[in-house]
């Protein structure tokens, strides 16, 4: 229901263009032809995007608990889990500093929650076989379609580094490295929304995405995140988190806070982000011509 | 009375009866406790190399005792769930038409989850068992951890099927399962108490669930401690929550 309601406006302006280009081109003349303006792609993720960023800040519930849940596992690991310093070999900054970097990948794994979702409520709702009668191009689709879990991203990556910052955690890279910290995040979060995206292409339903969660949630407890690889004692333990590419995410960001500028960290961080980002991109665009063909 | 036992049977039964037939229910229940198993005590058992960390058993031990009464926790979240669901559905509202004694409904309520729990600790028990835990507790003080164990998963049954019959709707999980996520990740889950310090150190002192799990902790070491504080807590809690879930189901009575 929401969902109709919250794609007018979108659309509409969307069909404005159409329709001037429409107008436009009769005005021309009758004998002419008529010719249809299509809105170009960048018209046509606007329309989508837009859409997608109203219908997620109408939706506060969506906004506030993936916020709110990664800063409260923050604030209570950050204390609790103080006494890792004490271990022999623990980088010589605050716990609270060490953790810092997982609110930002707990917040990426909402945004792929939410965005999978969204397009899985549209599926559902048949607004996505409407908009498939439309001459909207299915990548300006997808790309729309992220556009609400790309904003959502900025707005929480910027919030964990500010309550970071407000409770003592100094960026070791500074402004410089916190702006890399922002873009970083933002990227992993774009990653995660495509595999949330792939997911709801491929299942379809909203259930099956929610289903995933677990288990992405699970990656992040399966990696670097409470303390750095070399001091893990489990050896299998280390060697799924040396296999795990969400240690390297969380270590990349990592490395701008309490090391300063760590190339090698930064490009298995930016490197495996990337490759997030396009593989899952790819697979969701692939996923979304056989939705469209089958509509 | 007769009546009463009917009704929880029969809501029991459907409850443990939908979860074993339906691995989407069951599965989360399961798996989740052996991924904080296998997280805390494999990825964190460097922390039992702190200094002053004197918790004889060991760092898998001393993990199993807070994933068990997690469990236990998070197996009456899980009925809270169910409740929401049934609500969604329109089912409970058949049932609280049907049923001659309404107040077995959060009994049955009640007892599913406790049993689908004793299946998650059988199953976490193992792992962790074969992971290497060393028991040094004996019978008795192990039939104790099972009963702070029943303990928890009965007030935490009794809050969330209060919370699922005020609102009546699935989207009340995530205020079902937060604040249980929140009181037990306030205890002292990760070093003893002791070894806490800051604004943690003196949430986790006065938090009851701390004393479950010192007294967990305590009796699976066979030297047992706050074991009746723990067990005195659980009790007022249950009277607390059979209030506040007879009050919902008062609510849902009330919404029809």
């Amino acid at each position: 229901m929401s969902s109709s309601a919250g794609a007018q406006p979108a659309l509409a302006g969307a069909g404005g263009s159409a329709g001037a280009g429409f107008a436009g081109a009769g005005s021309g003349g009758a004998g002419s032809g008529l010719r249809l303006a299509e809105p170009s792609l960048f018209q046509q993720v606007a329309a989508i995007a837009r859409r997608s960023v109203m219908r997620t800040f109408r939706q506060r519930a969506l906004l506030v608990f993936p916020l709110v849940f990664p800063l409260i596992l923050f604030a209570i690991n950050g204390s609790a889990l103080s006494a890792a310093r004490k271990i022999h070999g623990f980088p010589d900054v605050s716990y609270r500093d060490f953790a810092l970097a997982v609110p930002f990948i707990q917040g990426a794994l909402f945004v792929a929650v939410s965005a999978g979702t969204d397009l899985a409520r549209d599926i559902q709702s048949g607004f996505f076989d409407r908009l498939a009668l439309t001459p909207l191009r299915g990548s300006a689709l997808l790309a729309g379609q992220l556009g609400g879990a790309v904003v959502v991203a900025c707005v929480q990556s910027l919030v964990y580094l500010l309550v970071g910052i407000a409770t003592g955690v100094g960026i070791a890279s500074g402004f410089g490295g916190a702006l890399v910290l922002l873009a970083l995040s933002i990227l992993i979060a774009f990653g995660f929304a495509g595999l949330g995206a792939l997911i709801a292409l491929r299942l379809g339903t909203g259930e099956a995405v929610q289903g995933f969660f677990p288990l992405l949630f699970v990656t992040v407890f399966l990696s670097s995140s409470s303390l750095p690889r070399n001091l893990i004692k489990t050896d299998w333990f280390k060697e799924v988190a040396t296999y795990n590419p969400v240690s390297y995410l969380i270590e990349g960001i990592r490395s701008l806070i309490i090391t300063g500028w760590d190339g090698q960290a930064l490009a298995l961080g930016f490197g495996f982000a990337l490759a997030l980002s396009v593989l899952t991109l790819s697979f969701a665009g692939a996923a979304m011509k056989n939705r469209l063909v089958r509509t | 009375m007769r009546r009463f036992f009917f009704v929880a049977r029969g809501v029991a039964w459907r409850s443990v009866h939908n979860a074993l037939a339906n691995p989407a229910i069951l599965l989360p229940s399961l798996i989740f406790p052996l991924f904080f198993l296998a997280a805390f005590a494999g990825g964190l058992s460097r922390i039992g190399d702190v200094p002053n960390f004197d918790y004889k058993p060991g760092y898998t031990a001393f993990q199993y005792a807070f994933v068990f009464l997690q469990s236990a926790a998070f197996g009456g979240v899980f009925t809270g769930f169910a409740i929401a669901r049934d609500f969604d559905s329109g089912f409970a509202r058949r049932l609280l038409l049907t049923a001659p004694r309404r107040s077995g409904i959060i009994a049955g309520y009640a007892l599913g989850a406790l049993v689908r729990w004793l299946l998650t600790a059988i199953v976490i028990t193992i792992a962790a068992l074969i992971a290497g835990m060393d028991v040094a507790g004996n019978g008795i003080e192990l039939v104790g951890i099972v009963g702070l164990g029943i303990g928890m998963n009965l007030v935490a049954a009794l809050w969330a099927c209060g919370v699922a019959m005020f609102l009546r709707t699935e989207q009340a999980g995530a205020l079902i399962q937060m604040p249980v996520f929140i009181v037990l990740f306030l205890a002292p889950v990760y070093v003893p108490l002791k070894l806490l310090s800051g604004w943690i150190h003196s949430v986790a002192r006065f938090n009851p669930a701390t004393a479950a799990l010192e007294a967990a902790r305590g009796l699976l070491a066979g030297s047992p401690v706050k074991v009746l504080l723990a067990f005195g807590l659980l009790v007022a809690g249950t009277a607390v929550f059979s209030v506040w879930a007879r009050r919902g189901l008062a609510s849902a009575e009330r919404a029809g």
